[in-house]
């Protein structure tokens, strides 16, 4: 607040007295008053706007800086990914135990559509039909008319549809790359390798998913691009699982069957030399899951992983094998054989109601596999030791095999492990497992007595698993199976030169509404070769055979699975190779002949 | 003597009205307004002709209009620097408050074009966009105010022009359209630095500025993506933003060559936000220096006239006027150079637009009233013996 001078009241008192009007007075002060003040706020303006003049003046300046710098640098070319996350399509080999190729990319191109930059719309729904025959005309000019400004056609394309296409000449069509899943051997090893599917996608580039097989299971490791490209090892050989595939597939149409499943494996590492499952299907077109019925009858179904099944007397051996290994009895214990076994209202009898005499040996049990004589076995051995057995041999759980079908090939076990269980699982019925848990129980019974688990993966060292049984009860039980090619059920599987010892089983398949079929049969012969030097271990189970070269009817594994199993062996030993060992001949007849 | 007094023709006092006009005028801002409407025509043949195959016009389309629209615009331009400053406060209050209540049943009667944002009334034949009259209405009301506040025993101009500020930044930020929100604010701060506002204060308001403009980002979506698009590192070349800065880089110092651009096929707005990007790519920094230059030619030589001006309304509105302005064509090119986040603003005269045109068209005539020379009272200072 200013402070106005006493001056001017001195002056309009003066007036008063002379008679004059003040207010006028009073104006003049105020007018004075606002011209001061007016100059005053002019002169402080004239500065500000002086400061304004120079803050416009710099914001040009700067515009015009910056966009004369961005004038003469370099033109970016525009780029059509602006997404954060790249997708990397770069998706590692798999290869087989030697480095052949099992699963590799193949370059090819996946079309689509611009519709606002199609010049011939009908022309080109037209050409595209024509080329692609599961294409239609009318929907796909529908398509281009709509308002739709981004159309997938397909998304991968050969070469040669690409040239036809290409030839259509429309600038509206267009091609991204892709890179595509190949599997070069078709439908070998299909089941092993699974399949891809295409996962995000633009038009540049789209993902390479795993759906199933070692595919998934391994999907990280193959997408990882930290490994470098470095191909997947794979256990399988190629040719191995050729003519696995082959005769699995010969023997599934000579003998009827339903499917056929085959598992060799090395019986030291647990190495899945060859895995075949019978019907099989090209991954490259990988077909639908079934939407109805059973699962089981699709040909994406592995039945020698995710198939359980009760696999019969091949399951014997264990019974015998353990009770060898406790002491309480050794091959040439007598066993009582005398039926009927009665347990409670359950009557255990012998396959086709054979009657094998009072009393069997032990090693006799096994090559005529008598059901009585390995329930009594049983009985001694008690539920609790059998549990433990056969749980360190890994039937209680799923394999740990690099499948992701793996978890679904759960064993089905009795709910109440009772006594009478324990009896029956001791010929294999009331237990289902998979044709590869039969294969890892043999190999890790045969071995020496080490515990084995199926891997699918090559193996650089040899690990020793934990023991089993002692390495004589090992070879015993090597004995006891190589009598029954040579002495008894499975005497189609002596396979000359390679000293196969096995057991066969054959269960009746199960109603699903409860019972068992009388005319349905699992049958499986389970395989050791050479027993006198454990390599590999085989094991074959057919589902629902049917030999029809007698006059009646034979479902049996010695007429189905064995014969299949010999034919196998016969053919791959040489691939593994086996060289077949010349039987000692009899020295008797051998002339000695000397020059004196 | 008498003879010739005595029914003599009367005759007007000073010089006729054209040549006072001519002879107070800053001719150069008008040859400059000019000059970027002469401008804004040649990119809008380049620019526009997309946009009118899009929709269906011949190619010329909004040349056609662009040229109509600013024929109008320059008339208006004239006849408003025609007035005097005080029938020029009188009609731009007027005006204000007719804009005003416009603006406030914006919401009941306007349309968005499927924009997003209530800012037109269709007319059928153009759209109106209040707003862009609302704003030189206002820096005038506002001068008036704010001068009228430097009387003594005038009335609180300053708190009644500050609170109108608010209340139009308030309403049109409920469109929303926070550049024209900003500009309003901005032009008021110009006015009251000019009108002497406290340094303290100036520094207090930088910071609200500053605490709205986050709220704003935090409660608008709208407004928080065009903040992280300008944010953003790496300009992505889809956006509007990045066919921009292509088009600039591909047009280098002297530009691709007429028509030869090809920002104006991707671009939407290239004939109006981005008109500047156009310019840039086609004819080269040439023409931008050149266009910048028009816009500080006019912007400069008003603060410079204005600084001989006594009269404070005149002083404050023709620095608001000036300063708008500037500011409008700054955030437009500053936009372009990603100086700015992207924010919907034309570039005024060269942008292509109807009514805005005309809305400019009235506010340069303002601010051309403003800066003619007129008598300072020099003569009484040196009559008085008082210098500055």
């Amino acid at each position: 607040m200013t402070r106005v001078p006493l001056r001017p009241l001195a002056r309009i008192i003066g007036a008063r007295a002379a008679g004059e009007n003040p207010d006028l007075i009073e104006r003049e002060n105020i007018r004075q008053r606002h011209e001061v003040m007016r100059d005053k706020a002019r002169q402080m303006a004239e500065g500000r706007l002086l400061v304004l003049g120079a803050l416009f003046i710099c914001g040009f300046v700067l515009i015009g800086a910056r966009m004369s710098l961005l004038a003469v640098s370099e033109p970016q070319e525009p780029r059509t990914i602006a997404s954060s996350t790249t997708i990397t399509a770069q998706r590692a080999d798999i290869v087989d135990r030697n480095g052949r190729v099992l699963a590799t990319n193949f370059d090819t191109h996946s079309l689509y559509v611009h519709p606002q930059d199609l010049i011939d719309r009908e022309g080109t729904a037209k050409q595209l039909a024509a080329i692609f025959p599961d294409l239609d005309e009318a929907e796909l000019l529908k398509d281009f008319s709509g308002k739709r400004k981004f159309l997938w056609i397909k998304r991968r394309i050969s070469p040669e549809q690409q040239q036809a296409v290409h030839d259509i000449g429309d600038p509206g069509v267009l091609f991204g790359p892709r890179e595509m899943r190949l599997y070069p051997n078709g439908p070998l090893a299909a089941h092993i390798l699974g399949g891809v599917q295409f996962g995000r996608e633009d038009v540049a580039t789209a993902e390479i998913l795993g759906v199933a097989g070692v595919e998934k299971f391994f999907d990280d490791y193959l997408r990882d691009p930290a490994h470098g490209g470095a191909p997947l090892e794979l256990s399988i050989d190629l040719s191995v699982q050729a003519a696995v595939e082959r005769v699995l597939y010969g023997g599934m149409r000579l003998l009827n069957a339903k499917g056929a499943a085959a598992v060799l494996m090395d019986a030291h590492t647990g190495e899945v030399v060859s895995l075949a499952s019978v019907p099989d299907f090209d991954p490259n077109n990988r077909p639908r899951p079934l939407t109805e019925g059973d699962q089981a009858d699709s040909p994406l179904f592995n039945r020698a992983v995710q198939g359980v099944y009760e696999l019969g007397s091949a399951f014997k051996i264990f019974t015998v094998a353990q009770g060898m290994e406790l002491g309480l009895l050794n091959p040439e214990t007598p066993i009582n054989t005398s039926r009927p076994l009665k347990w409670g209202k359950f009557e255990i009898g012998e396959f086709q109601n054979k009657n094998y005499g009072p009393t069997l040996t032990a090693s006799k049990v096994i090559e005529k596999s008598s059901n009585v004589g390995t329930a009594r076995i049983a009985l001694d051995i008690g539920i609790k030791r059998q549990k433990e057995f056969l749980g360190a041999l890994g039937f209680l759980e799923p394999t740990s095999i690099e499948m992701v079908e793996a978890p679904t090939g759960k064993p089905l076990l009795p709910p109440n492990w009772s006594e009478l269980s324990a009896m029956t699982i001791s010929y294999g019925h009331g237990i289902s497992t998979s044709p590869l848990h039969l294969a890892a129980g043999y190999a890790s019974l045969l071995n020496g007595g080490t515990r084995v688990n199926p891997t699918l993966l090559k193996q650089k060292t040899r690990i020793q698993g934990e023991r089993i049984v002692r390495p004589e009860v090992s070879a015993a039980a090597r004995t006891m199976l190589r009598k029954v090619v040579t002495q008894g059920t499975a005497s189609f599987g002596d396979v000359q030169g390679y000293a196969v010892g096995g057991k066969t089983g054959t269960a009746d398949k199960p109603r699903p509404q409860g019972g068992y079929y009388k005319d349905r049969t699992i049958t499986t012969f389970a395989t050791v070769f050479p027993t006198h030097d454990p390599k590999y271990v085989l094991v074959v189970t057919l589902d629902e055979p049917i030999e029809t070269s007698g006059t009646k009817p034979r479902r049996t594994a010695g007429w189905t699975a064995v014969p299949v199993a010999a034919e196998l062996i016969q053919r791959v030993a040489p691939l593994l190779g086996l060289r077949p060992e010349v039987e000692p001949g009899v020295l008797e007849s051998v002339t000695l002949a000397s020059s004196n | 003597m008498t003879e010739m007094v005595h029914g003599a023709i009367p005759v007007a006092s000073s010089d006729p009205i054209i040549p006072r006009w001519w002879r107070t005028l800053d001719s150069w801002s008008m040859s400059a307004v000019f000059m970027l409407f002469a401008v804004g025509i040649l990119l809008g043949l380049a620019a526009s002709p997309p946009l009118a195959a899009k929709n269906g016009f011949e190619p010329f389309h909004y040349v056609q209009r662009q040229g109509v629209f600013g024929g109008l615009a320059l008339v208006a331009m004239i006849i408003t620097s025609m007035m005097s400053p005080s029938v020029v406060r009188r009609l731009a209050v007027i005006g204000f408050f007719c804009a005003f209540i416009a603006l406030l049943f914006l919401p009941i009667f306007g349309t968005d074009f499927g924009k997003g944002a209530t800012r037109w009334y269709s007319l059928g034949f153009a759209s109106v966009q209040p707003s862009e009259f609302l704003k030189p209405g206002f820096i005038v009301f506002a001068a008036w105010l704010l001068a009228s506040a430097q009387e003594i025993n005038g009335p609180p101009g300053r708190v009644y022009s500050f609170a109108v500020a608010m209340v139009i930044a308030f309403l049109l930020a409920m469109q929303p359209d926070f550049g024209q929100a900003a500009l309003v604010l901005f032009g008021w701060g110009v006015m009251y630095f000019v009108a002497g506002a406290p340094m303290l204060l100036l520094v207090c308001m930088a910071g609200l500025v500053i605490l709205a403009g986050s709220v704003a980002y935090s409660q608008s979506e709208h407004f928080a993506r065009r903040i992280d698009g300008f944010l953003a590192t790496d300009v992505d070349p889809t956006t509007q933003l990045g066919y921009a800065t292509n088009a600039i880089r591909e047009g280098g110092l002297f530009g691709t060559g007429v028509g030869e651009g090809q920002v104006k096929w991707s671009l939407p707005d290239a004939h109006t936000d981005f008109i500047i990007a156009v310019a840039a790519e086609e004819y080269g920094m040439v023409l931008v220096f050149f266009i910048i230059a028009l816009y500080a030619t006019v912007v400069v030589r008003s603060f410079m006239r204005l600084m001989r001006e006594r009269d404070p309304f005149i002083r404050l509105a023709g620095t608001g006027l000036a300063a708008m302005f500037g500011v409008q064509a700054m955030i437009n090119m500053g936009v372009a150079v990603r100086l700015l986040p992207a924010k919907g603003m034309t570039l005024p005269f060269v942008s292509y637009g109807g009514s805005s045109l005309i809305a400019g068209g009235i506010a340069v005539g303002m601010l051309l009233a403003f800066t003619r020379t007129r008598p300072q009272g020099e003569i009484g200072d040196i009559l008085k013996g008082r210098t500055r």
